[in-house]
């Protein structure tokens, strides 16, 4: 049956090609932990993306319940936390997973500068790593906000504090970012919101590909 | 050993598949669980709510009993406001019905727009006689829902109004 409707999808777009790019790829044996079992070191960027999608999903899922306003944040979050079936669950796997991905973007981070496979030609993909790094730590940062409890509003004070210490636009960017000059508060809140499931998830996802297309184009860096 | 032996491709293609899979259904069923699960809540048990309606003073006239209660929806909670349609019978028993239409959910009037005995809904003329059947040839395609009632005090009290299926 499912390989009758696929026969069918393939014989009109022929999709095989599309997988077969992936499935087929040989992974080199420098990069094989069964070979060299100090090759796991090459599984950080995996792990990274495993965790990413696990945050993806876990995060839309939070979103049937979470509300990005002062007065119903936290009630909603300590709803969905107790009274929905695992609901300890579906959370934790978010705030715990927001943790180990910045672990693991850390430590592929560490494997390519101690290797030095950020060398030429792989400049540009270290760059857009970089990137991806800084979008991680604002998807952390605005994140934390969003339970509305003591610990958020503190941190984001602090946080939004230390943008404020920019030279020159330090006040232009505390105002951008918390909604207004003096109160972290209801407008703080939503823009946060917007910034965390829209904006920072779709730039993530564009400089993902981008950096993926250039794994392919480039190989991965030979053995030392 | 069977006459054909499952290949070392076989082999790993179900291995990972089957890891792949344990994995993956590890990762997605807590949170399909918590997606649906208001669909699996268990019902609130029909509560009674009193109103402010003396069983005494109704007669078989169907007068319109509002109701308040306070209504709990997730971490919101909020006074809402219901109404019946409520007369005695010729048995003197009493029938507390829902105004709103079996068509599409507008709210019935008691003799509205100069429909002598019987309930009218402006938005399409759905129409329905007094016990609540629904008139053939207007929109409404079952009869109105029926409140269950009770007396506490010589005040009336409803419950969660249930469908009708008298002919």
């Amino acid at each position: 049956m499912l390989n009758k409707i696929y026969d069918w999808v393939d014989e009109r777009l022929d999709i095989t090609p599309l997988w077969r790019d992936i499935a087929d790829h040989e992974v080199p044996e420098h990069v094989n932990p069964g070979h060299h079992f100090s090759a796991f070191v090459y599984c950080f960027g995996g792990l990274t993306f495993f965790v990413t999608v696990i945050q993806i999903l876990s995060g839309m899922f939070l979103t049937m319940y979470y509300v990005p306003d002062i007065k119903n944040a936290w009630e909603s979050v300590y709803y969905l936390q107790n009274e929905v079936a695992f609901g300890m669950i579906v959370r934790g796997m978010h705030h715990w997973g927001a943790s180990l991905v910045i672990v693991m973007i850390f430590l592929h981070t560490l494997r390519v500068f101690f290797q030095g496979a950020y060398k030429k030609p792989r400049e540009l993909n270290w760059m857009v790593g970089v990137l991806i790094f800084f979008v991680m730590l604002g998807l952390g940062f605005t994140g934390y906000l969003l339970p509305w409890d003591m610990k958020a509003l503190f941190a984001t004070k602090v946080g939004i504090e230390i943008a404020a210490a920019t030279p020159f636009i330090g006040e232009q960017l505390k105002t951008l970012l918390a909604g207004h000059p003096d109160i972290i508060g209801a407008q703080t809140l939503t823009r946060f919101f917007a910034i965390h499931v829209f904006f920072l998830p779709a730039a993530l996802l564009g400089l993902m590909a981008a950096h993926f297309i250039m794994i392919r184009r480039q190989g991965i860096s030979g053995p030392l | 050993m069977s006459k054909q032996p499952v290949s070392r491709r076989q082999f790993l293609n179900y291995t990972l598949m089957g890891v792949g899979g344990f994995m993956a259904a590890g990762m997605l069923m807590p949170m399909v669980r918590f997606a649906i699960d208001p669909v699996l809540a268990e019902g609130a048990a029909g509560e009674f709510q009193t109103t402010n309606q003396k069983v005494d003073e109704l007669t078989s006239t169907p007068v319109r009993v509002d109701f308040s209660y306070e209504q709990q929806d997730a971490w919101y909670t909020s006074e809402v406001t219901e109404t019946a349609w409520v007369y005695k019978d010729e048995n003197g028993e009493v029938v507390a019905l829902s105004p709103i239409c079996k068509h599409l959910g507008c709210t019935v009037n008691w003799e509205g727009d100069n429909h002598k005995n019987q309930f009218y809904c402006p938005c399409h003329g759905g129409l329905y006689e007094k016990n609540g059947n629904n008139v053939p040839g207007t929109p409404p395609t079952a009869p109105l829902d029926k409140y269950p009632t009770k007396v506490k005090d010589g005040f009336l009290q409803l419950g969660k109004p249930e469908p009708q299926t008298i002919a």
